[in-house]
């Protein structure tokens, strides 16, 4: 499928046909809605919160966000942004409970610090990797965008949002500037491997590990690339052990060169010489 | 747009980010508008701590609405013994969350840029010298 970051900028692109097709077809419905649901999920909010809507187009995902029944810690209020004035037209003839701004996320989030209990952003930010102009770069919006996102959320607030990556470039340009913004972020994956895979950048303002986001929930696995911290002492491949001089060998013998066959003599210490 | 919303909105200029007076945000030629939504007591009892009441009595004052009482309604004003809804917390529903700006303009206390607001929804797309 092409792209539409791709065809033209977002407030071209979602023109008055095209974010009424969005808007009422039902698969793109469906696929919203388990999205949102997914998120809500991983922001696992308790009580009813203020949420901001990055990227809120018709106020899809913002209808299921005051539909959350009271048992389920809802209903929740929220604040929406979206570039494109058709689909904000759209969200206001469906009578859309939440506020909306027309704003380019890009430039910004104008609200104060420590406003919202989470943030939710359904196929919205890799619309950020896209420059339009001359004077704008893709880092610096995507810079501009998680700094204001950080000081907007309050302490242990946390922010889900799915994203469509290009390429593996392009996601790992996303997660980079949320972490250069000070978030802790985790990237989880739905169906990985499959034409239907789905990312969710996980982000935490403070407040413990973002991996505690999936904690009790089935099915996932936790890869975790941060450095880990480097064992002292002894368990460190000491020059001259048998480990170090296995791992020589393995690393010569990938190279091409001629080595010896392991044996229970390998790296094995002499006996004292008298 | 919410009387909510606009507590915590600021001038979205790169250069009034440090200036304190770029929120709040003041209304001018402001329509309201009063949309009915169903009272929320426990998102009212957690937005409140977040408020500027400073900031909301300015505000309310600006529209020339009713006038707010001198400092944050304390958690027993909001709910009644028996867990019943106080006046306090009715009119603070009233105000933050059903009352609303229709149209009009929202106007920055340090720069003076004027951000338009049309049928409730602000529009905050800046130039790009600007940001």
């Amino acid at each position: 499928m092409s792209r539409p970051e791709d065809i033209l900028p977002p407030d071209l692109f979602y023109n008055d046909v095209e974010s009424r097709k969005y808007t009422t077809s039902s698969r793109i419905k469906g696929i919203q809605a388990d999205m949102t649901n997914r998120a809500l999920e991983l922001l696992d909010l308790e009580e009813p919160s203020f949420i901001l809507d990055i990227g809120c187009g018709s106020g899809l995902s913002g209808e299921i966000l005051t539909d959350v029944p009271e048992d389920e810690g809802g209903p929740h209020t929220w604040v929406g942004m979206d570039i494109s004035s058709s689909m904000l037209a759209q969200a206001l003839e469906r009578d859309v409970e939440g506020d909306m701004l027309l704003a380019d996320i890009g430039q910004g989030i104008p609200f104060r610090a420590g406003t919202f209990d989470a943030a939710i952003s359904i196929s919205a930010i890799q619309w950020l990797c896209n420059a339009e102009t001359a004077d704008v770069s893709p880092e610096g919006r995507l810079k501009r965008f998680f700094d204001g996102l950080y000081a907007s959320l309050k302490r242990g607030g946390k922010a889900v949002c799915q994203f469509y990556p290009k390429n593996p470039q392009q996601r790992s340009m996303i997660s980079n500037a949320a972490i250069k913004a000070g978030f802790g972020a985790g990237i989880l994956e739905d169906d990985p491997e499959t034409k239907n895979v789905k990312y969710y950048l996980v982000l935490s303002v403070g407040g413990g590990d973002v991996t505690g986001a999936v904690n009790g929930m089935e099915g996932v696995d936790v890869y975790d690339a941060r450095r880990k911290e480097r064992k002292r002492g002894k368990e460190v491949n000491k020059k001259g052990s048998k480990n170090w001089i296995l791992k020589k060998k393995a690393q010569m013998e990938a190279k091409g060169k001629v080595v010896k066959q392991n044996s229970k003599y390998t790296g094995r210490r002499r006996r004292t010489a008298f | 747009m919410k009387l909510l919303t606009l507590n915590f909105l600021t001038c979205a200029i790169k250069t009034c980010k440090s200036n304190p007076a770029s929120f709040p945000l003041h209304p001018k030629d402001a329509e309201l508008e009063q949309i009915e939504i169903d009272m929320n007591p426990i998102f009212i009892r957690n937005i409140l701590p977040r408020l500027d009441w400073v900031a909301l009595k300015t505000l309310s004052s600006e529209l020339g609405l009713a006038s707010l009482p001198e400092d944050v309604p304390t958690e027993e004003e909001l709910m009644g013994e028996d867990g019943e809804a106080t006046q306090t917390l009715k009119d603070l529903h009233v105000l933050l969350m059903e009352t609303g700006i229709a149209s009009g303009r929202l106007c920055c206390g340090a720069c003076g840029h004027e951000y338009a607001v049309k049928e409730g929804i602000a529009n905050f797309l800046l130039p790009s010298h600007l940001v």
